[in-house]
């Protein structure tokens, strides 16, 4: 399974990762034939067996109607590599610039 | 013997007979890592002040005969876990200035019986590695020869419990991690079944197969550390409900009447000559302790390796979509779009093994592919579950090789993913299926040492902890310390 490097543009397109010319490169190479060991699962047949996610059943955690103290907002901050008074600061992502 | 070779159960006795103090263990613990670190690098972090501070208040509750079973006891943590007010990177660009604003659970509980936290462990760059040589600030070194890997990703967290740097670690493994590192380091790795330990502020790689556990120079040890950190967490919604047992009770030198499965497909072609001999020896050191060793097959365990390079990089893909250079973490400046904003926070924020599974898993996820690779696995994942559950009708308990070879030369597999993914086939079941497996010494190889891997149903801690400890009452493997 060769994947062609148009392949490999669309994937980083989706993912949002740049990539140099080296990196497609080397990636189509590596992908393509990492998608080639996984061919190995073509031989069982799947088509009675059901899929698992976890091996225990998830159910949602519901916890009480009450209020809890919310982090502090400078805690929450505190991390933020752009920030402007009590927000997030960020690109626009409608419309001009 | 120095004090650092110690184990906990040694240490903790000579605390509360007032023989030493929290402060004098303390202190020896940073002299040593002083001394080895730079050898050795298994840190990302070292929080000197943060321990001494943390060593007073042991040794207040120590004077009282308040302490508890980790009481002053120095611990690493895998700097993947969450710790409020010291940097928790990853070992990424991404997050290297990052700085939790709350405590994993695992902390929170782990605080409650008062350790003393000296540092944070170093790893493969979001657990994605076998290794450690893929964290964005330096290779780890196997202890016991340093031209070596420590294995990954819990490479900090083994070579520093090796080389006397801590008394244990906390590590995480999604496909091996704990106990892959453990065997080429040479100590004792446990990873329970999924959901009894909390992953609540554990950063995630892969939730459906991720679970933290202790990193420890022996068995009784493990069972201790897995006393502090298991039990029921609301902030998890895969965490399993209910009361967990007193795992030092466990402890039982007996195995008589055991039935232990040696599943010939993890002893085949690709594993080394030495560490097969040593598995079977190891088996029969059970076998004349009374267990009963037989033969079996899981002829679906060719097929694990693959399930796991579609399922955790799917995962990770999605879970790795947050870091976008917005709220925390790494964020490309001088952008003039938002579009060019994320593609360059994540392509110099993550290295090129993170970069090619979420590569990999957007791939498997994309519609078109979904029911060929994602969908497949999940099936075969079933399979693989349902094999070995089979298995536990007839076993108590299966043996295996930890790794299918001793620690391979820095450098020898980094460039290609192929051979590095192979380090993990016999680890990877576990992860599949959720159950527990520990690897615990039973050798060595021109000088390096060899893990065995012991293998259960679910929620069967406490028989292999019973049948890890039997195993440790009559070999000394665990007690050999590296010269370093």
């Amino acid at each position: 399974m060769e994947l062609s490097r148009e392949e490999i543009e669309h994937i980083a397109t989706l993912c949002r990762i740049g990539l140099t010319e080296e990196d497609t490169e080397r990636l189509q190479g590596q992908l393509s034939q990492i998608l080639e060991q996984f061919s190995i699962l073509n031989g069982l047949d799947t088509s009675e067996v059901s899929a698992t996610g976890h091996w225990i059943n998830v159910t949602s955690v519901m916890r009480s109607d009450s209020t809890e103290p919310p982090f502090p907002t400078e805690e929450i901050l505190s991390n933020a590599p752009q920030r402007t008074d009590n927000f997030f600061r960020v690109f626009n992502v409608l419309g001009e610039p | 013997m120095e004090v650092t070779e110690l184990t906990i159960h040694e240490v903790a006795r000579l605390l509360n007979q007032k023989k030493t103090s929290a402060t004098e263990i303390t202190e020896a613990t940073l002299a040593r890592i002083r001394e080895v670190e730079p050898k050795v690098q298994a840190f990302v972090t070292v929080t000197e002040g943060h321990a001494r501070q943390a060593a007073l208040k042991a040794d207040s509750l120590l004077q009282k005969e308040l302490g508890l079973p980790l009481t002053g006891i120095p611990v690493q943590i895998k700097d993947l876990i969450c710790t409020k007010g010291i940097p928790t990177t990853c070992a990424s660009r991404m997050l290297k200035d990052f700085i939790p604003i709350y405590n994993a659970t695992v902390m929170e509980r782990l605080n409650e019986v008062t350790p003393v936290l000296v540092g944070k462990g170093n790893m493969d760059e979001f657990a994605m590695g076998s290794s450690t040589e893929n964290s964005a600030f330096h290779p780890t070194k196997n202890p016991w020869n340093l031209d070596f890997v420590p294995g990954g990703s819990s490479g900090g967290g083994a070579a520093s419990v090796a080389a006397g740097e801590c008394f244990f670690a906390l590590g995480s493994d999604t496909g091996g991690s704990i106990r892959q590192p453990a065997a080429l380091c040479g100590i004792t790795g446990f990873k329970p079944t999924y959901g009894l330990v909390s992953r609540y502020g554990l950063i995630a790689f892969a939730s459906s197969l991720d679970q933290i556990g202790p990193l420890t120079k022996d068995v009784e040890d493990s069972a201790i550390v897995l006393n502090a950190i298991a039990g029921y967490d609301p902030r998890d919604s895969t965490s399993i409900p209910g009361k967990r047992p007193d795992y030092t009770k466990a402890l039982q030198n007996d195995v008589r009447g055991l039935r232990l499965g040696l599943p010939r497909e993890y002893f085949g072609d690709g594993v080394h000559q030495d560490v097969r001999n040593a598995v079977m020896s190891a088996a029969s050191i059970l076998e004349a302790h009374g267990a009963i060793i037989e033969e079996c097959s899981l002829p679906l365990t060719p097929y694990a390796l693959a399930v796991y390079y579609i399922l955790a990089p799917s995962e990770c893909s999605a879970n790795l979509a947050r870091y976008d250079g917005v709220k925390y973490g790494f964020s490309y400046p001088g952008a003039s779009s938002i579009w060019e904003a994320l593609e360059k926070t994540r392509q110099y924020g993550f290295g090129p093994e993170v970069k090619r599974r979420i590569m990999l898993g957007t791939y498997s996820l994309c519609s078109g592919y979904y029911d060929a690779y994602y969908l497949k696995a999940l099936k075969v994942r079933t399979m693989i579950r349902n094999e070995l559950q089979r298995a536990f009708d007839h076993f108590d308990a299966l043996i295996t090789p930890t790794s299918p070879t001793i620690a391979f030369p820095i450098g020898e597999r980094v460039t290609d993913p192929i051979a590095m993914y192979q380090s993990d086939i016999c680890t990877i079941p576990a992860n599949i299926a959720g159950i527990p497996g520990i690897s615990i010494p039973c050798g060595f190889s021109n000088g390096m040492p060899i893990g065995m891997q012991i293998m259960g149903k679910h929620l069967s801690e406490e028989m292999i902890l019973r049948i890890a400890y039997s195993y440790q009452q009559t070999t000394d493997w665990h007690s050999q310390r590296p010269n370093l």
